[in-house]
């Protein structure tokens, strides 16, 4: 049991601007499940996308020595050769496919018949439903993945991964989707696993379960290894692990600012919200929460509590279906009834998708700074061009947007500068109340900082600022009150002393906890 | 005509387009013997390809946004069957029959509309069944029948062109027609003037202008282009009226798209849809606004093709949509939305009639013209993705 099957030795990983990974090391020894914990963005799925040939070797410096082999992954396919298997957070199933089609797909049992390859359908479901037996799914092998449930989803990715003969499986954030039965389950098979002698890499913010299954737990912070804790060697519970993932110093990492908070700029009522694809399922329950002028409150929460799902209805509905609730705007209630309309009355959101639903990559800077506000620069929907260029360099220059001009091609910009055009858009068209969905996502430190500064400024000028985060020490750092989501409901409200990342871990913890024995005796 | 020189400004590809263009006219102008440069033959250019502009115009929104129209030829026939009928059958007058065809294209538009906008359905397939559709009704109203001739003044839509007041008045006797360049003359004057005022308004902004003299070069270039097409005009019959009809829809659509807020609206849609929509874009209503456009300027083309056929024929309009389409990608439009000018869309089509009409010069068969233009669509875009990713590098 002490031979160890895998060893990562400093790696170091860098992006444009970013370095994700700062010569971490990581040991696994054969046959245990080693979990590895971190904040988001600490750098574990960039670790484990190393170690996996997903970067390409060659891309990162340090070495991977597996079974006392020194590694050169270029690709997937390399790494799962030697039985290394990933199993991401998102799945990578094909909806339209079926379950045996999807377990074989790109390993599939062929014969040769000249050039083409035939595949053996009798001997692939025969396959399919030995393997499905392995990880106790009682499924017909021909079911199409979309006609079984997500924890279902879950078992078909590891039977996968059983079929090709896997040493080191590896999860990440195999429960985050899953409610609480399904979730034991997976458990159960990883411990299934294990015994079957199948090491394990387990990535998860469920420090429960983690406690639960874990042999040895390696901490990451900052793309750096804290350290490894061992079963049965060091002091194991939650708590230390949670300080490990938050011991470190928090000063000048945010700009200071005097909180004088003025009176309720913005409050929500009673807000529920379904899912816009399933009906009737909810996605945000009875939310109540309020901003004053002068102040920054926070959206806490973990992946899929809801955070940027309740943001967006807000935001003139801009997600989700049945929406009731009451919205009230300087005391007065008000009804956003589309995105134009929450924009009209003062309302601004700035999406946490830069790429996806945010920049108009194509389009030049000035462009993208004026379209939520065209109105603006217009008389009877002509545009004065050189109106639209004086705004655009005044924000340019406001927020040092780094670029060679505002003709710049918004898409040729480093993140950073991407944002702060994503915070131009927002400013220029004059909201109350800005909500930002994950400003800092994916962005370097010095160019958060300027966010940051930008933020206190907006509060200093009697702002209102929604900040949605999954970074808890942002969170923690720039907020005056916190509101904590789990699951779609806000479970509490933290100002002042309770501002802390332990209590805020603790409440989502204890939430989820009482769901769940909410749910068995249910 | 600040527009021009916008357009002028707007990519490289543009100038490529334009020189592509003389290189061409130079090359057919030489290997005829001059017979393509003849007043007569640049008449026929205007309007052999009069209708392909005015539906490469109105295609060119749908392309911005990332889709296109299959429907628009079978568009221009139910349009040109419409007319037939309201005219020939029913002996309605001109004016009449321009009306209802008009709305016609609206109530299509209407339709397809609605099925793109409001149920979703992705415009290609909606638009595939509006081929079939409006085809079929083409036939059913015809009932396969070609309708055989339509009122001179009808015909006059394609075939007319202004006539020669100013030489009337003044008594003037010339073989050229005097209107035609005095028209061309102020055209020229009014690009100086709209250079200078754009220039006046940046300094006022205390931005930097052009130069003069480069405002005279460019002015001049422009005015050299147009100084030349009416002048073989002039010596010919002068200024047809699907010139003007082209000319002034180029002219609206390009003031449309780069000075309007619903301009800046359906480039920020075809560039990042979910963008767009969370800075407060009604998505819904700019596509149906698109699709109902290129249906009235379907309608248009329909009007001045059957008017230059002089029937309203069953056949006619025939894979007309591939023509605008190939026109705005030719013309430097991008296929998956967001690029793309009138300016280029016209550039493109000219390309693609001046292929056509030096080629028949030439005696080169209709099917081998077809291969040509087919390999030069797929050339010059392909040309474009190589430079762009050279560039990128």
């Amino acid at each position: 049991m002490e031979n160890i099957l895998l060893e990562m030795q400093s790696i170091t990983k860098e992006f444009p601007g970013v370095r994700a990974l700062d010569n971490v090391s990581f040991k696994v020894k054969e046959g245990e499940v080693h979990a590895l914990v971190g904040e988001n963005g600490a750098g574990k799925s960039t670790l484990m996308n190393v170690l996996s040939g997903w970067y390409a070797y060659g891309s990162y410096d340090g070495q991977i020595i597996f079974d006392g082999q020194e590694c050169k992954f270029f690709n997937l396919r390399d790494s799962e050769k030697l039985g290394i298997v990933i199993i991401h957070q998102e799945l990578g199933l094909i909806p339209y496919l079926s379950i045996a089609e999807n377990m074989f797909l790109g390993n599939e049992t062929a014969s040769k018949l000249g050039p083409l390859h035939v595949i053996d359908w009798n001997e692939c479901h025969n396959r399919a439903t030995e393997m499905l037996n392995k990880v106790g799914l009682d499924e017909n092998p021909e079911t199409l993945i979309k006609d079984i449930g997500v924890g279902k989803q879950q078992m078909v990715e590891i039977a996968k991964a059983m079929a090709k003969n896997v040493r080191l499986l590896i999860l990440d954030e195999p429960t985050a989707s899953l409610n609480d039965q399904d979730s034991a389950h997976l458990l159960d098979l990883v411990r299934g696993m294990k015994e079957k002698g199948v090491t394990c890499i387990i990535i998860s913010h469920k420090l429960n379960e983690v406690e639960q299954i874990a042999d040895a737990i390696t901490i990451i912070r900052d793309g750096a290894t804290i350290e490894t804790l061992y079963r049965g060697i060091d002091e194991f519970t939650q708590d230390r692990i949670i300080k490990g993932m938050v011991g470190r110093e928090m000063t000048d990492r945010y700009p200071s600012r005097e909180s004088n908070p003025g009176e309720i700029c913005f409050e929500v009522r009673n807000w529920n919200v379904e899912h816009p694809l399933y009906e009737g399922k909810r996605v945000i329950q009875d939310a109540n929460f309020d901003v004053r002028k002068g102040e920054i409150i926070g959206f806490a929460g973990l992946m899929g509590s809801g955070r940027t799902e309740l943001a967006m209805s807000v935001f003139g509905k801009a997600y989700g279906k049945n929406i009731t609730g009451q919205i009230f705007k300087d005391g007065k209630e008000v009804q956003l009834n589309d995105v134009a309309d929450a924009i009209r009355k003062g309302v601004m959101y700035l999406t946490e998708d830069r790429k996806g639903a945010g920049l108009n990559a194509i389009d030049d800077i000035r462009h993208n700074i004026t379209i939520a506000n065209l109105q603006s620069i217009s008389k009877r929907n002509v545009v004065n061009h050189n109106e639209e260029i004086k705004v655009a360099e005044e924000y340019r220059e406001k927020l040092a947007i780094r670029s060679t001009g505002i003709l710049q091609t918004a898409g040729t910009l480093s993140g950073g500068n991407q944002q702060k055009v994503m915070l131009s858009r927002g400013l220029f068209s004059n909201p109350d109340v800005l909500i930002l969905d994950e400003p800092t996502r994916g962005i370097d430190v010095g160019s958060k900082y300027e966010i940051y500064t930008f933020m206190n400024e907006l509060v200093n000028e009697g702002k209102a600022v929604i900040f949605v985060s999954s970074e808890m020490p942002e969170l923690l750092g720039m907020c005056d009150r916190i509101f904590v989501l789990n699951e779609g409901r806000i479970i509490a409200e933290l100002s002042g002393d309770e501002l802390s990342q332990e209590i805020i871990m603790e409440k989502i913890l204890t939430d989820t906890r009482k769901r769940a024995e909410h749910a068995t005796i249910q | 005509m600040q527009q021009f020189s916008k357009s002028f400004r707007a990519s490289i590809r543009q100038y490529m387009m334009i020189i592509a263009m003389v290189v061409l006219v130079v090359f057919f102008y030489t290997s005829t013997g001059g017979k393509f440069g003849k007043p007569m033959n640049v008449y026929n250019i205007i309007m052999q390809n009069g209708y392909v502009l005015v539906l490469a115009i109105g295609m060119l929104l749908p392309i911005l946004i990332g889709t296109i129209d299959l429907s628009v030829g079978s568009v221009v026939a139910v349009i040109g069957a419409v007319a037939g009928i309201m005219m020939y059958r029913w002996g309605q007058p001109v004016w009449l029959t321009l009306i209802v065809c008009i709305l016609c294209g609206v109530v299509i538009g209407i339709w397809q509309g609605f099925w793109i906008a409001i149920v979703n359905l992705p415009p290609f397939i909606a638009t595939l069944g509006g081929m079939l559709i409006f085809r079929g009704l083409t036939l059913v109203l015809l009932q396969g029948k070609t309708l055989a001739p339509l009122p001179s003044s009808y015909v006059q839509i394609s075939s007319g062109y202004i006539p020669d007041i100013v030489s009337n008045i003044f008594g003037i006797e010339s073989n050229m027609n005097i209107t035609t360049i005095v028209i061309a003359v102020i055209l020229c004057l009014l690009v100086l003037y709209g250079q200078l005022n754009a220039r006046k308004q940046k300094l006022k902004y205390g931005f930097q202008a052009p130069g003069i003299p480069a405002i005279l070069l460019r002015v001049f270039l422009i005015s050299a282009a147009i100084l030349l097409v009416a002048s073989r005009l002039a010596l010919y019959k002068g200024i047809p009226f699907v010139l003007v009809i082209v000319g002034v829809l180029a002219l609206f659509y390009t003031f449309i798209l780069n000075n309007t807020t619903i301009g800046r609206y359906i480039y920020a849609l075809g560039g990042n849809a979910r963008a767009a929509e969370l800075s407060g874009i009604n998505i819904r209503n700019v596509k149906y606004g698109i699709f109902i456009n290129m249906a009235i300027m379907s309608a248009v083309a329909g009007i001045v093709f059957s008017a230059r056929l002089n029937s309203a024929s069953p056949l006619a309009g025939q894979s007309f949509e591939m023509d605008a389409i190939a026109s705005c990608y030719l013309g430097g439009a991008s296929a998956s939305g967001g690029i793309g000018t009138i300016m280029g869309a016209l550039v493109g089509g000219l390309i693609m009639g001046i292929l056509n009409n030096g080629m028949s010069l030439l005696g080169v068969s209709s099917d081998a013209q077809q291969i040509v233009k087919g390999l030069v669509v797929i050339l010059a875009v392909a040309f474009d993705i190589l430079s762009k990713s050279k560039s990128s590098k």
